[in-house]
């Protein structure tokens, strides 16, 4: 009776016609393909990206000096150079991110105590040339202008966690 | 030298050069739009291939990724021709034109339809012997195959070659005897009046498990999924055109999907009427013949994409058991049937 049935299945090829049948069905299905450029996967708010130097709201930087991050950094990518402004307070002269030395593990932004150092949700920063990825405070300062609001929404709700 | 001088005068006259000039324009009229659809073929492969791998296929190269297969073209024309140092050399450049001619050979005898203007038949030439030219003509695509294995010199393309070669031959054995039984249903081998028998009704539901048979035939016979074991990558590298590149590489490529084309319209002729509209009434029949014509080919086509977005690849041995074993025995028993049918009941002549 089952070798019956088989041969039946077999001679009328209803296993090929329900492969057909769903290869059908799968043309006109949602596609699942994410077009990456023009399109892309949500990003978790622990994203580690591209860095970031923050300010407050009244226009000052963050960064104290205190070379905790570069200290902290197992790629020793960070370099600092600090010295008194002319009102007295301590701020850097000299903040580098070596990004192609950098392992994007997120420690400096852990170990920063005003929360100046941050990784963005920004991926897309590859450059041609390689003097482009060594990053200086200025650029790192724009970045973090570019995109406070997304910063601030991401420490937000990082925070409980924290 | 008197035979020669007595042949330029007495063919080179005007009437002769005339002809010759149209038959000329008429060639480049059928080859060239044959030629785009089957770049074309390429696009619509990949992209119903895509979507049913839920991908999006080719999309970035002009509107839907429509100038994907120009770029193919070039891409393909700027390489390098690539000889292997162990290889015929003469051979292995002739293989690919002997691939590709012959399928494109056999558009002569295909007819397109009445011409929507005068009601004449538009085709090449109308043969009466139309299905064994067709048969006959696509059997030499085999020694192109066979020749790019042998000339290359190389283990993966000989076996894919050998593959390829006793495969097409396999299966030309049912195709031809289930288009022997479309030929008793029709009367005729004239392509033209075999359409014509099926303006009644087409083939394909008298002759319904022949034309099963036929589709996986065709399959077969153009080295397409499940059958494509002559370029089975996992096996063989890439069969038959391991060793080719650009150009000649391009022959063999062009030359599976004109044949891929050709095979469609020969099944489209066969079985679905050919130019001849579903039902003729009103809106269907102010369709001129050669659009139903493009449609049923292009549905042809779909189904051997679909296949091959469907059906894993053969082992060998399975191939030739199905069509051997399998095909051959009920292809004949098919043709004997209608035999009998013909004889008892008439053929289906217009």
């Amino acid at each position: 009776m089952k070798n019956t049935v088989r041969i039946v299945r077999q001679f009328f090829l209803i296993d090929m016609i329900k492969g057909f049948a769903l290869t059908f069905k799968m043309l006109f299905a949602k596609k699942f393909t994410i077009l990456y450029p023009f399109e892309s996967t949500p990003i978790s708010p622990r994203f580690r990206g591209e860095h970031a130097l923050r300010r407050y709201p009244n226009g000052e930087e963050r960064c104290i000096a205190c070379k905790l991050c570069e200290a902290i950094c197992p790629a020793q990518a960070i370099t600092i150079e600090a010295e008194p402004r002319i009102d007295g307070s301590r701020r850097t002269t000299r903040y580098d991110i070596d990004m192609v030395k950098c392992i994007y593990c997120g420690l400096c932004e852990e170990a920063c105590p005003v929360d100046a150092i941050v990784e963005g949700p920004n991926m897309d920063f590859s450059a041609e040339d390689r003097k482009k990825l060594l990053y200086t405070k200025d650029i790192l300062l724009a970045n973090g202008d570019k995109l406070e609001p997304t910063l601030a929404e991401r420490l937000k709700r990082d925070a409980p966690y924290r | 030298m008197e035979l020669l001088t007595h042949y330029a005068t007495t063919l080179v006259t005007f009437d002769n050069l005339l002809m010759l000039a149209t038959t000329l324009g008429i060639i480049l009229l059928i080859a060239v739009p044959v030629l785009l659809g089957m770049a074309y073929t390429t696009w619509f492969e990949r992209k119903i291939l895509g979507w049913m791998h839920l991908r999006h296929g080719p999309m970035h190269t002009g509107p839907f990724g429509l100038l994907q297969p120009i770029a193919d073209a070039v891409k393909l024309m700027f390489k390098e021709p690539f000889i292997p140092g162990a290889s015929n050399k003469v051979m292995f450049l002739i293989a690919p034109m002997l691939a590709f001619i012959p399928v494109l050979v056999v558009w002569a005898v295909i007819p397109f339809g009445e011409n929507p203007f005068t009601g004449s038949l538009m085709v090449l030439a109308n043969i009466n012997l139309g299905v064994m030219f067709i048969l006959a003509v696509t059997s030499i695509e085999v020694y192109g195959i066979l020749l790019a294995g042998w000339a290359s010199n190389s283990k993966y393309p000989f076996l894919g070659a050998v593959r390829s070669g006793a495969q097409m031959v396999s299966y030309e054995v049912s195709m031809g005897l289930i288009v022997l039984a479309v030929i008793l249903l029709a009367g005729s081998m004239n392509l033209a009046d075999i359409v014509n028998a099926q303006k009644t009704v087409w083939f394909f539901i008298p002759a319904f498990p022949a034309f099963i048979m036929f589709l996986v035939s065709i399959l077969a016979e153009c080295n397409r999924h499940p059958f494509d074991l002559p370029e089975a990558e996992a096996e063989l590298v890439a069969g038959y055109n391991t060793e080719y590149s650009a150009m000649s590489f391009a022959l063999f490529f062009l030359g599976e999907y004109v044949a891929m084309i050709t095979m469609s319209a020969f099944t489209a002729i066969l079985f679905l009427g050919g130019w001849l509209p579903p039902f003729d009434v009103a809106p269907l029949n102010w369709i001129p013949g050669t659009i139903w014509l493009l449609l049923k080919i292009i549905a042809i086509l779909f189904f051997m994409v679909w296949a091959r977005g469907t059906l894993p690849r053969y082992r060998y041995d399975q191939l030739m058991r199905l069509g051997w074993k399998i095909f051959l025995p009920l292809s004949f028993a098919w043709l004997i049937i209608t035999a009998i049918a013909v004889k008892l009941l008439g053929n289906l002549a217009a």
